[in-house]
């Protein structure tokens, strides 16, 4: 595989999860919920994708499809130009991982560190027992542990430390993608930043994409060049960060930057621009699923849900405003009000 | 001096494990003065929490215990205080919230009874009387048809939602001081700025004093005007917010800084070193010089004491020695 090669490393199109749940004694019809709703996404080789949302939005139940942890209920996902459920689950696996937000769940309490960061080069049969260890030893001095640390098990060792395992473990498979699910939420500011800084070393040197999962957008202004927003399962705006974030097209985009907290007293002190809580995905409202707490909405929106479309160089945002189509209703509505 | 609100004079609180004795908060000293926010800062482990739960008279005893030190509140020492007195300043006039609002509510009642069990309890309020007040403080929080909510248990509420409970119960007393710690720290970005406006809000309308324990220096450049850095039980820095963020004296402060990312400001993310040590095993001198960029032979032997410099800021740093 070339730097030449076109072909995108991983491609949805109009993904879509549903699950059945039951309620109460789980004697009435069961719900539908939708946890991803016909998302369409591109990854290319090399880049950082940030996926953006609050808890619920169905960013991480996204994460799980395109590992092949899940099946989409419809639409389909392509890795390398193969659909995914095509693939040998094995090589699959040598070529997606994951690194997961606490450290201190992710990591087997009975297990050596140098047996965790082993684990997967022992089931895919990669080297010689002897090159194994060795690999590791080596694995374990790029993500700044010292060698010494593989006789020893994951509760010696802080938070960050063990982040760090996580990430080795990841890498000991050489993958192509990694999934980074919230990888430095669970720790502390200044460690944060030593991880943020190592996950962007080893995506250098072993030439890794990253789909990084973060609630953050100071951390995915800082590490991802482009970004996807989601909200209640739908996609609301994709487009690279610098420009997304300097000019954001969509009212929930406006509204997350200007919620996010900034460290200088001297930043324009922004209003909550949301009121209330996103609706439950058992029941979402109909048309654009963020119109109940959208202050821009308007006609069309409690009626039709918007497509995502490109709407500026680069820059995809599903939202009526920057409908053409709406356009005339939009201005009738502006002259009302002026009047 | 004038006699401020809450004067935390030194105050030492120590954790027993086996034979081993933490200082988890260390000669610790914190003025909080009438109607203003006072941001502690620092990563776990350093202190803030204990340093609060002093305050509260709620330090888990065994293993952790105050064993130096003054906490006046209008003059009046809270430690060694009569536990009875005590619980009538507790809620009445110093009132907490916490960061887990799942964990602080109780899951069997409804949140109105919650509420207004802690209005009988401190206010010697009939039960409907309580019942009135607490749906009173559900609507000043801003939860919608308060009526209603007051009869909902916690699991039928979000997150955001049972945040807004809990400050409720937490002002329903009208307290003068309100020791928030972590109060956002488990929402979401748009709830977070909700709650942190509803706070500032209510803390004009009342009146109250905040002191808000968090990690998060976006929190305090938004929320507090007077901050206390800590590190490893100790306050390391004391400043006005401006000055902090614009002017950070003490190298841990810088290094704080410096690694946190910065919305709409692409920049290299400059990482300290190394991790925060454990209470138990806290290295001679200072406390940070391990990690310390700019430590020198003295750090390694002798502690800083608190330098208070000409323009009035405070550092504990023998750069700043004058």
């Amino acid at each position: 595989m070339t730097k030449t090669d076109h072909t995108p490393l991983l491609q949805l199109r109009d993904v879509r999860k549903q699950y059945s749940i039951r309620t109460g004694l789980g004697l009435g019809e069961p719900l539908t919920v939708t946890a991803v709703s016909r998302v369409s996404l591109t990854l290319r080789q090399g880049e950082t994708l940030g996926l953006v949302g609050e808890s619920g939005c169905g960013k991480s139940t996204l994460a799980r499809l395109i590992l092949g942890l899940e099946k989409p209920t419809s639409g389909d996902i392509h890795y390398r130009g193969g659909r995914l459920d095509e693939w040998r689950r094995l090589d699959l696996r040598r070529r997606m991982q994951m690194i997961f937000q606490d450290p201190f769940a992710s990591l087997n309490p009975r297990q050596k560190i140098g047996d965790i960061v082993e684990e997967g080069p022992l089931i895919h049969h990669m080297g010689s027992r002897k090159e194994r260890k060795e690999a590791v030893l080596q694995l374990l001095g790029m993500v700044g542990l010292s060698p010494e640390y593989a006789n020893r098990y994951p509760h010696e060792f802080s938070g960050g430390q063990r982040q760090r395992v996580a990430i080795a473990r990841a890498l000991a498979l050489h993958p192509e993608l990694v999934v980074c699910d919230e990888p430095v939420s669970a720790l502390d500011v200044s460690i944060q930043a030593q991880v943020l800084e190592l996950l962007a070393d080893m995506r250098k040197r072993f030439d890794l994409t990253y789909l990084f999962i973060s609630h953050d957008l100071s951390v995915v202004g800082h590490v991802c060049e482009r970004a996807a927003v989601m909200y209640l399962g739908s996609l609301v705006e994709e487009g690279p960060t610098e420009s997304m974030f300097a000019d954001p097209l969509h009212p929930y985009t406006k509204a997350l930057l200007a919620a996010a907290p900034i460290p200088d007293p001297d930043a324009a002190r922004r209003r909550a621009k949301l009121s209330g809580d996103p609706p439950s995905p058992i029941d979402p409202p109909g048309g654009c699923p963020f119109h109940p707490r959208c202050n821009q909405a308007f006609e069309p929106c409690s009626r039709v849900a918007p497509q995502l479309a490109e709407r500026a160089p680069g820059r995809r945002t599903a939202c009526h405003l920057y409908d053409p189509e709406h356009q005339a209703t939009l201005a009738t509505t502006a002259a009302k009000e002026t009047l | 001096m004038r006699q401020a609100l809450l004067d935390i004079r030194d105050v030492v609180t120590v954790f027993r494990s086996g034979n081993r004795v933490a200082r988890a908060v260390d000669t610790a000293s914190l003025r909080l003065e009438q109607g203003e926010t006072l941001a502690v800062v620092g990563e776990s482990g350093c202190g803030k929490t204990v340093l609060a739960l002093s305050v509260m008279g709620l330090v888990p005893d065994p293993p952790g215990r105050v064993t130096e030190g003054e906490i006046l509140y209008r003059g009046e020492n809270l430690l060694g205080m009569e536990e009875e007195a005590l619980r009538k300043v507790r809620g009445n006039h110093i009132s907490m919230i916490f960061q887990e609002p799942m964990s602080s509510l109780n899951p069997v009642f409804q949140v109105g009874d919650q509420i207004a069990e802690a209005v009988a309890l401190h206010q010697h309020a009939s039960r409907r009387q309580a019942r009135e007040k607490a749906v009173e403080m559900l609507k000043l929080v801003g939860i919608p048809n308060p009526d209603r909510r007051a009869k909902s248990y916690p699991h039928e509420l979000s997150g955001g939602m049972r945040q807004r409970v809990m400050i409720a119960m937490a002002l329903s007393c009208d307290p003068d001081v309100l020791i928030a710690d972590e109060p956002t720290t488990a929402l979401d970005v748009t709830i977070q700025a909700q709650i942190l406006d509803l706070m500032d809000e209510l803390k004009e309308k009342k009146g109250a004093s905040v002191l808000l324990i968090t990690h998060d220096l976006g929190v305090v450049a938004r929320a507090a005007r007077q901050a206390a850095v800590m590190y490893a039980g100790r306050i390391v820095e004391r400043a006005g917010v401006r000055e902090l963020f614009h002017e950070p004296l003490h190298p841990y402060t810088k290094g704080l800084l410096a690694s946190v990312p910065t919305l709409g400001r692409k920049r290299e993310l400059h990482p300290i070193r190394g991790a925060v040590p454990s209470i138990f095993d806290k290295p001679a001198g200072c406390e940070f010089h391990p990690r310390c960029p700019k430590a020198f032979e003295r750090c390694k032997i002798e502690r800083p004491p608190l330098y208070t410099l000409d323009n009035g800021r405070q550092t504990r740093c023998f750069l700043y020695e004058q």
